[in-house]
């Protein structure tokens, strides 16, 4: 998920053509109090104007308790905006709260029900209520980690090995996993450590998260070959699914692939690496059944 | 009606200026201009046209801003001079 200032026409028009999996433009903290009006018609044009390709469209808008939060809201929608982010969550009753905004603005346009939502968390309070904020609307899709203003709040500072977010990234994994959700990880801002920047997308990946945010199109390629499957891994893959095919057609549930025993759990983690390297276009859907 | 700006100087926006005037007046540089130049001015026409505004001088710094950034700037400066918002409150 790369994100692009809401207020900048000329980065937004080309954003998609690096070929992130999704993009989020900011009317929040990139853009300037003097031009919060400004970026939102501007994210309204360009979402009802602009081809992307098929890049999955995320708007991060200002809190609700702002003067913009709501207008935001129906600016975004009114364009068919496909996830709406909302900053700094701390409650299952802001969630809510966003919802019955979009319901108001859907109802009035008759597209009722497509919007859905991504909440970012930026406080221990947010942590502390990670799952409640999943489970709050129907509408949610994805929870992330907003790692500067967190740290800020926890009265620390962020280090490259990331100590300090370790608890606040598994909290936000577990809860999405229980509520049936995705979960994207925080960005990492510094573009000239192209290492430590691998390391973390290694350390998240490593965590369950499904993605990381961005910030310059240089991260997309890391991000990608993290995430990709190895053409090892996707053999041995691929031997475990067709093996479990053959064993069920004979009534068995479990078996052994090159003399490791094969369960339910490594099932699962073997059609995850699948549906991976399906999204991921190394191999097509055909070659993964 | 006010005097107003919207938009920046950058590669692919436009700066717009929207003040009082009679009839639509529109002033336009662009490095395109030769090309686009009468698409663009009917953008910004066809834009505060559809605000309700007949009468404004507007002048025009076209950087190869897309349509829908020209309509976005044109009635962010429009909004600003009028007072008038497109949104609810």
């Amino acid at each position: 998920m790369m994100f692009v200032p809401g207020n900048n026409p000329g980065m937004m028009a080309d954003a998609h053509i690096y070929g992130p999996d999704s993009i989020m433009l900011d009317l929040e903290d990139s853009v300037t109090m003097a031009e919060k009006d400004a970026a939102r018609l501007l994210v309204h044009n360009a979402l009802k104007s602009i081809d992307f390709g098929g890049t999955e469209m995320v708007v991060r808008i200002n809190p609700l308790n702002t003067p913009y939060g709501k207008k935001d809201v129906e600016a975004v929608v009114k364009a068919g905006v496909q996830v709406i982010r909302m900053p700094k969550t701390e409650t299952a009753d802001e969630v809510r709260e966003l919802e019955a905004e979009i319901i108001k603005v859907e109802k009035e346009i008759g597209r009722e029900g497509e919007t859905r939502i991504m909440a970012a968390i930026e406080s221990a309070l947010g942590i502390v209520n990670a799952y409640a904020i999943a489970t709050a609307s129907p509408r949610m899709m994805g929870i992330a980690l907003g790692a500067e203003d967190y740290s800020a709040n926890l009265k620390t500072n962020r280090t490259p090995g990331g100590a300090e977010l370790l608890l606040a990234r598994e909290q936000i994994v577990v809860a999405a996993r229980a509520a049936g959700i995705a979960c994207f990880d925080t960005v990492y801002s510094n573009l000239d450590d192209m290492e430590t920047f691998r390391k973390e997308v290694e350390l998240i990946k490593t965590l369950g998260f499904d993605g990381k945010s961005i910030i310059n199109p240089r991260q997309i390629e890391v991000v990608n070959e993290v995430f990709t499957p190895t053409e090892k891994e996707i053999n041995k893959a691929r031997a475990v699914v067709a093996a479990i095919k053959e064993a069920q057609a004979k009534g068995s549930g479990v078996i052994a692939v090159n003399g490791k025993m094969v369960d339910r759990p490594v099932v699962l983690r073997a059609e995850r690496t699948i549906a991976l390297a399906v999204a991921a276009g190394v191999i097509s859907e055909e070659e993964a059944l | 009606m006010n005097q107003a700006v919207a938009g920046t100087l950058e590669s692919g926006d436009i700066m717009v200026t929207i003040g009082p005037g009679e009839g639509l007046q529109v002033e336009l540089q662009s490095s395109v201009a030769a090309q686009f130049g009468r698409q663009i001015k009917a953008v910004i026409t066809d834009t505060l046209q559809g605000l309700g505004i007949k009468d404004a001088h507007v002048e025009a710094i076209d950087k190869g801003a897309l349509d829908c950034t020209i309509r976005a700037r044109v009635t962010a400066a429009a909004v600003r001079a009028t007072g008038k918002d497109v949104w609810k409150d």
